[in-house]
């Protein structure tokens, strides 16, 4: 079975999150970035225990600069056999999504797993949009993945509850928490990695369907109101006249 | 033409009076497209908040977004739509990508607002803490609201459901079972939320936080490690890796307050942390604190609760 894990680069969960050029741009001065939790955690670590226990091969693809390369050789450390990297930078989840559709046409993967969201933009995109460029069914939100010769067997979340649902490969899908856990780089990994093959390809002409045309960070949230653990009925009045929430 | 996707298998959800009083508010006339089998009846409700037309295709199931896809694109093509609504619940998140591919339509996705004057649109960014503001270059722009973000609203009105064929073909998706707990007030959706962590010590102990969630007609919910030793189900853990709900107003238990938890619920409108720990980081996130013991507090609280709710009637 041919995997292709898409990740993203994404800032470390502990970052400060703060905009320069006029609140127009992420200020990445300071900031770590990581393989996106999604992406790293469920997507990779899934498709290379269903390698281990299957034969096949699993491929990396990011699009990105070539700082991006820091966060593709972890990927390769924690087990994938090659990466790609698209030389664009990311504008949109459709630039992004398209960029790696272009690549993905006709290389005959049998899956293409994405995680269920990036932790910086969160727009649940990308899978969909590859789903469709590439004409093939897609499962979002999975939280366990199998496969059986062409079968692939998923269980994914819907509204209230969840679903197990079965289609035929390929097919793309998104990870959720459920389906893996993480796996810590060893060694040997971090060895290899060095040497595993990672290609660069040129990008394809196309325009973002979006624009970040600002940001801006919440109002500060004013001081905890503390209230005495017995009287009760001053909170419940407080959330009634006050907060107006009941 | 504003066009809204619903899912009306159950009924008409919270989720669906919200993205069609977002379509009215945007200010063109609202079109809805459906594909289950809900009656007239029901479906002809959604005038109130803003329809005028409901194109309603009960041959397809829509649990396969390539499906749903063929019959949105195909709703929009006949009423001309400039924009489509969808919640961004876990439909929207799977179908209005693929209808953004589809079209060539620029996706904002999870809304959490109206449009600004310039037109761009607020989005959640680096997981609630942060906005973007997205601005659309297509000419067909696609909205995926985050639910709870704007209050369904009636106005009153009428509309008329017609039979609509959206050529959507067969599903590729399987559905081999389906699982919903009974009666459970679903965790986006709420707009109470009473929540717990490890503090409580054990499942046992859950009683107390039942009890004020069922005083005050909440949902419950837990922290990433009461889920992951089972004491409480996947579905209810709100946090980075869980669900990110935006109640009006969420009640914390027993949980400390760490940055994924906090990114899970920083879009509340109210938070109330109890915590024995004064020096918990969660307090810093929290309106309304109290320091103190949840076995003790949480049954006062509901106690409280109940007293309140006597004398509203």
């Amino acid at each position: 079975m041919n995997i292709l894990v898409c990740i993203s680069k994404a800032p470390d969960t502990t970052s400060k999150i703060a905009f320069t050029n006029g609140n127009t741009q992420f200020d990445e001065n300071g900031v770590q970035y990581i393989v996106n939790p999604y992406d790293e955690w469920y997507a990779l670590v899934r498709a290379l225990e269903l390698k281990e226990a299957q034969g096949g091969n699993v491929t990396i693809i990011t699009v990105g600069g070539a700082a991006d390369d820091a966060v593709i050789r972890k990927a390769l450390a924690i087990g994938a056999d090659d990466a790609v990297r698209i030389d664009a930078s990311a504008t949109d989840a459709y630039f992004t999504a398209m960029q790696i559709a272009a690549y993905a046409e006709g290389k005959g993967f049998d899956l293409i797993l994405t995680g269920k969201e990036t932790i910086d933009y969160n727009g649940s995109q990308v899978g969909g949009m590859l789903a469709e460029a590439l004409n093939l069914p897609y499962i979002a939100i999975a939280t366990k993945l199998d496969v059986a010769g062409s079968t692939i067997s998923c269980e994914r979340e819907i509204v209230g509850g969840v679903q197990e649902v079965e289609v035929q490969a390929p097919a793309v899908v998104s990870c959720a928490k459920g389906m893996a856990e993480q796996r810590i780089p060893n060694m040997r990994g971090i060895m290899a990695a060095r040497t595993k093959p990672l290609t660069v390809v040129a990008p394809v002409a196309l325009d973002a369907l979006t624009t970040y045309s600002s940001y801006s960070l919440p109002a500060a949230k004013s001081s905890v109101k503390l209230i005495d653990p017995n009287n009760l009925d001053e909170l419940v009045a407080l959330l009634h006249n006050e907060a107006k929430v009941i | 033409m504003n066009l809204v996707y619903i899912n009306s298998a159950n009924g008409l959800s919270k989720a669906a009076l919200e993205t069609v009083t977002y379509a009215k508010k945007l200010g063109a006339d609202v079109a809805v497209v459906t594909n289950a089998n809900a009656s007239a009846e029901t479906l002809t409700a959604l005038g109130n908040y803003g329809a005028s037309t409901i194109l309603q295709d009960t041959a397809i199931n829509g649990q396969d977004p390539s499906q749903l896809v063929k019959l949105v694109a195909a709703a929009a093509e006949k009423v001309g739509a400039s924009t489509i609504i969808f919640s961004h619940d876990l439909i929207g998140k799977a179908v209005a990508p693929r209808l953004s591919v589809r079209l060539k339509a620029g996706l904002v996705a999870g809304a959490v607002a109206l449009p600004e004057p310039d037109g761009s649109i607020r989005v959640n960014v680096f997981s609630g803490k942060a906005f973007g503001y997205v601005r659309v270059n297509s000419n067909t722009r696609i909205i995926s609201l985050l639910p709870n973000s704007i209050q369904p609203e009636q106005i009153g009105g009428n509309c008329s459901v017609e039979a609509f064929d959206g050529q959507a073909g067969s599903s590729n998706i399987v559905v081999k079972a389906t699982k919903k707990p009974e009666g459970a007030i679903p965790l986006p959706e709420a707009e109470l939320v009473v929540s717990a962590g490890r503090g409580l010590k054990g499942p046992e102990n859950w009683g107390v936080v039942e009890d004020l969630a069922t005083a005050l007609g909440a949902a419950t919910a837990c922290s990433r490690p009461v889920a992951d030793i089972g004491w409480r189900p996947h579905h209810e853990h709100v946090g980075q890796t869980g669900v990110a709900i935006r109640p009006n107003l969420y009640i914390a238990a027993g949980i400390s307050g760490a940055i994924q938890h906090l990114a899970g619920v920083n879009g509340s409108k109210v938070i109330v942390v109890i915590n024995t720990d004064a020096e918990a980081p969660f307090f810093k996130a929290a309106d309304y604190g109290i320091v103190g013991d949840a076995f003790e507090v949480l049954p006062r609280f509901t106690e409280a609760v109940k007293r309140f709710k006597a004398t509203q009637h």
